[in-house]
């Protein structure tokens, strides 16, 4: 009897494990419903100087849309290295948050993923419009010619920051505004153990971000119309190296910047070793490494000739967060009202404000706080000269591909491998046949 | 491993010892009887059987199934509805003309070279540490600790501090090498270039060998004491007291400490993460570091996945073949 009944209780057991295991996870097909309408998830992004000041930040403005509309929103900040693996596997659970926010570089490799909300007019309308938002920004929502798969939160765009001081010692008047005036400056500040430029050679999106507006200014795209890779155009491989060489022929990049990953750029610029960076929206982290927001100064990045604009005069990629809802959600018109409140005029100027971003909504831009010498550059330049990365749905193997082709060629730099043309064609002719053949 | 295998045997010759008393020839009751009680543990060994099926099992068989699909960004929403692509993954993961196949095929090499200099290294150095350790003095007890604080260590808290002390610029290594020590005058790379593996190989190293240490320190406990005096009598040396006494008794704990050290070595994810980020240079580009590269940076699950097989296959392929060859050397050496 006993021994029966000990059986009894194993089979349970493992039936129960069996279902229990089966029972979790529905397929990945789910459709947006509102089942849940009092509460909502939302993954946030890291955007301040760490995730408890994230939280800080965030939650009372969490608690004004609970006054508001009576919906609690559970809020999770997620750190950088995490989030894309974590939005990947929400993907394929089906398990994910309602709202999240996503790097606007992977917008279009997720819109293919069909896990996040088109916006088409009619859902644009629930949010007051798609006039509402900056044109540059929208275009880094998604791919050309579709609705969008998220809306623009926060903008940034690539600005040259330099050291006051490091110039006025050096004699330098005025910021550099072509390259051959930055390389020039670089040389007469790298004396002494100090450095023209700081870069973060082992930091693959940003030399992508990089290597992108150089590729432009030489009139070349990473990616042809109809979406096929072209690392390799002469004037791709002349971006490469041109930016390259900062470090390899005009010496004005120290070689230990090769092996940078973790914003050391920023920590070494905050100590005065090098005068200048190319950064986007480095304000913040500045004055966390302890500088004065007098010690800085910010111009527009650098262009071959003339001033920046368009076409070969495009000096920074538009950088930023994009929030987006994911499709399967249980509360819809919660998760709208919610885009809705954060991309308000209210809530994007606090925010903004708080992370020294600029809006992408037309009319919160106007605000006088985005007004001040280090906004205005940045805020003129996603104006007039910023243009968003390839809108190709293998963004992200770009980025890993042709990032690590740099990285490995600053790698060679560093360590005194004379850097040839050759040798970067062959380098992103690898990382070409890397990418997925269609 | 061969108390685990007679464990096992226990409860089967029990049930059997009482049918074979009864003979063949009794009614068919007691045959359900003596069903009945062999039954018995497997019945309770189910509910354990499917849980490792369901933990470990399931999950491999979905990543054998993903390694013939085209598991891209397109399909993991419902990934049941992503195209076959029957050995496609398998012939890209393969092709060495191609840069996929060559990449896989030079981390390859990099892992076994890797792992058999990291498994030497650790195997050698804990086991020498623990035989010294066997002499009794005055703090022993405080070093034994000490050696043990890698392992015990958090490995993210322990590869990152590592991470810090190999940056050329700013770190200790450099600070010792070039600035105390004088050694070389330019200040090397630790984590670009061909640095880099040894870079990782003395992380490895370092995290791995106290694992060797306290294992055949527990082995040495098990040796009877009146060996070694005999052996002494008899005139032997401590070298040949090793040799001879001390080698041939770890030889079981040997073998499968050099085999989990392999293991370990073989597939270690962490370290190379750790140290390299996403893109590991190509000298320390450890294969589980190119598998994740290939499956989540580049969002490529199916061809990630086809890699995965073919390394299992080669790591069933080489525990087998290890298994096989100490197995037989272990008969002779008994008897």
């Amino acid at each position: 009897m006993h021994r029966m009944r000990a059986a009894a209780a194993a089979l349970a057991l493992g039936t129960l494990a069996a279902t229990a295991a089966c029972g979790g996870g529905s397929a990945g097909g789910g459709q947006a419903s509102n089942e849940a309408p009092k509460t909502l998830t939302y993954w946030a992004s890291n955007q301040g100087p760490d995730i408890e000041a994230d939280k800080e930040i965030l939650t009372p403005e969490l608690k004004k849309f609970e006054q508001q509309t009576g919906i609690k929103v559970e809020l999770e900040v997620v750190p950088w290295a995490d989030l894309l693996n974590r939005i990947l596997a929400a993907t394929t659970s089906g398990q994910g948050p309602d709202v999240l926010n996503i790097g606007n570089t992977w917008s279009t490799s997720l819109q293919a993923t069909g896990a996040l909300l088109p916006w088409d007019a009619a859902t644009f309308d629930k949010i007051g419009g798609r006039d509402r938002f900056v044109d540059s920004a929208l275009a880094t929502a998604g791919a050309e010619g579709q609705d969008p798969a998220a809306v623009p939160l926060y903008s940034m765009a690539y600005a040259l920051y330099y050291h006051k001081k490091a110039f006025a010692d050096a004699g330098i008047e005025k910021p550099p505004a072509t390259w051959d005036e930055l390389v020039a400056a670089g040389k007469k500040l790298s004396t002494g153990g100090k450095w023209g430029l700081g870069v973060e050679g082992s930091n693959l999106s940003n030399n992508i971000h990089q290597v992108f507006v150089l590729a432009k200014q030489h009139g070349a795209d990473f990616f042809d119309a109809s979406g096929k890779p072209t690392f390799t155009s002469d004037g791709a491989v002349a971006a490469v190296k041109q930016y390259i060489d900062l470090m390899a022929t005009d010496k004005i990049v120290a070689p230990g910047n090769a092996e940078y990953a973790q914003n050391q750029s920023l920590q070494d610029f905050a100590k005065g070793n090098t005068a200048m960076i190319l950064w986007q929206t480095a304000a913040t982290t500045l004055t966390s490494h302890g500088m004065k927001p007098d010690e800085w100064g910010v111009a527009p990045v650098p262009v071959p000739a003339g001033t920046p604009g368009t076409g070969q005069n495009v000096n920074s990629m538009v950088a930023g967060i994009n929030m987006a809802v994911f499709k399967n959600t249980d509360n819809l018109d919660g998760a709208l009202q919610f885009v809705k409140f954060m991309t308000g005029d209210e809530e994007q100027k606090t925010l903004n404000k708080t992370y020294g971003s600029i809006p992408p909504v037309k009319t919160a831009q106007q605000d006088e706080a985005f007004n001040g010498p280090d906004l205005a550059v940045l805020r003129d330049t996603l104006a007039t000269s910023a243009a968003p990365l390839p809108r190709v749905p293998e963004e992200s193997q770009f980025e890993t591909a042709v990032g690590t082709a740099v990285k490995e060629l600053f790698a060679d730099a560093a360590q005194g491998r004379e850097i040839t043309t050759d040798l970067v064609k062959e380098r992103l002719t690898k990382a070409q046949q890397q990418m997925p053949t269609k | 491993m061969g108390i685990a295998t007679e464990d096992r045997a226990l409860p089967g010759r029990r049930t059997a010892a009482p049918g074979r008393a009864g003979g063949p020839h009794r009614a068919p009751s007691s045959r359900r009887t003596l069903l009945r009680r062999a039954g018995l543990p497997y019945l309770l060994l189910l509910p354990a059987v499917l849980l490792e099926l369901l933990v470990h099992l399931v999950p491999m068989l979905i990543g054998i199934l993903a390694s013939f699909k085209e598991l891209t960004q397109f399909y993991i929403r419902n990934w049941s509805a992503a195209p076959w692509r029957g050995l496609e993954n398998y012939r890209v993961s393969v092709d060495l003309n191609a840069p996929v196949g060559k990449d896989l095929l030079n981390s390859f090499f990099v892992t076994c070279v890797l792992s058999v200099l990291a498994v030497g290294m650790c195997w050698l150095i804990g086991t020498a540490a623990a035989i010294f350790m066997q002499e009794g003095f005055r703090g022993r007890g405080l070093l034994r600790a000490i050696f043990l604080t890698p392992y015990a260590l958090p490995v993210y808290a322990a590869v990152i501090t590592w991470a810090f002390m190999f940056q050329r610029d700013h770190g200790m290594v450099n600070h010792v090498i070039v600035d105390q020590l004088g050694l070389t005058d330019e200040r090397p790379f630790w984590l670009l270039g061909d640095n880099s593996f040894i870079a990782l190989a003395v992380v490895a190293v370092w995290k791995t060998w106290p694992f060797a240490f306290l294992i055949v320190m527990a082995a040495l406990q098990n040796i009877p004491k009146e060996l070694y005096e005999a052996a002494a009598i008899d005139g032997a040396g401590i070298r040949q007291q090793i040799r001879r006494i001390t080698m041939p008794a770890l030889y079981p704990i040997n073998r499968v400490l050099v085999l989990v050290l392999f293991l370990w070595t073989f597939n270690d994810f962490n370290t190379p993460y750790i140290l390299f980020g996403d893109s590991a240079p190509a000298p320390a580009n450890l294969i589980s570091i190119h598998i994740y590269q290939s499956s989540f940076v580049t969002w490529n699950f199916g061809t990630g996945s086809a890699m995965s097989v073919l390394l299992l296959l080669f790591l069933l392929v080489v525990t087998a073949g290890y298994l096989l060859a100490t197995l037989r050397g272990r008969k002779t050496a008994d008897v």
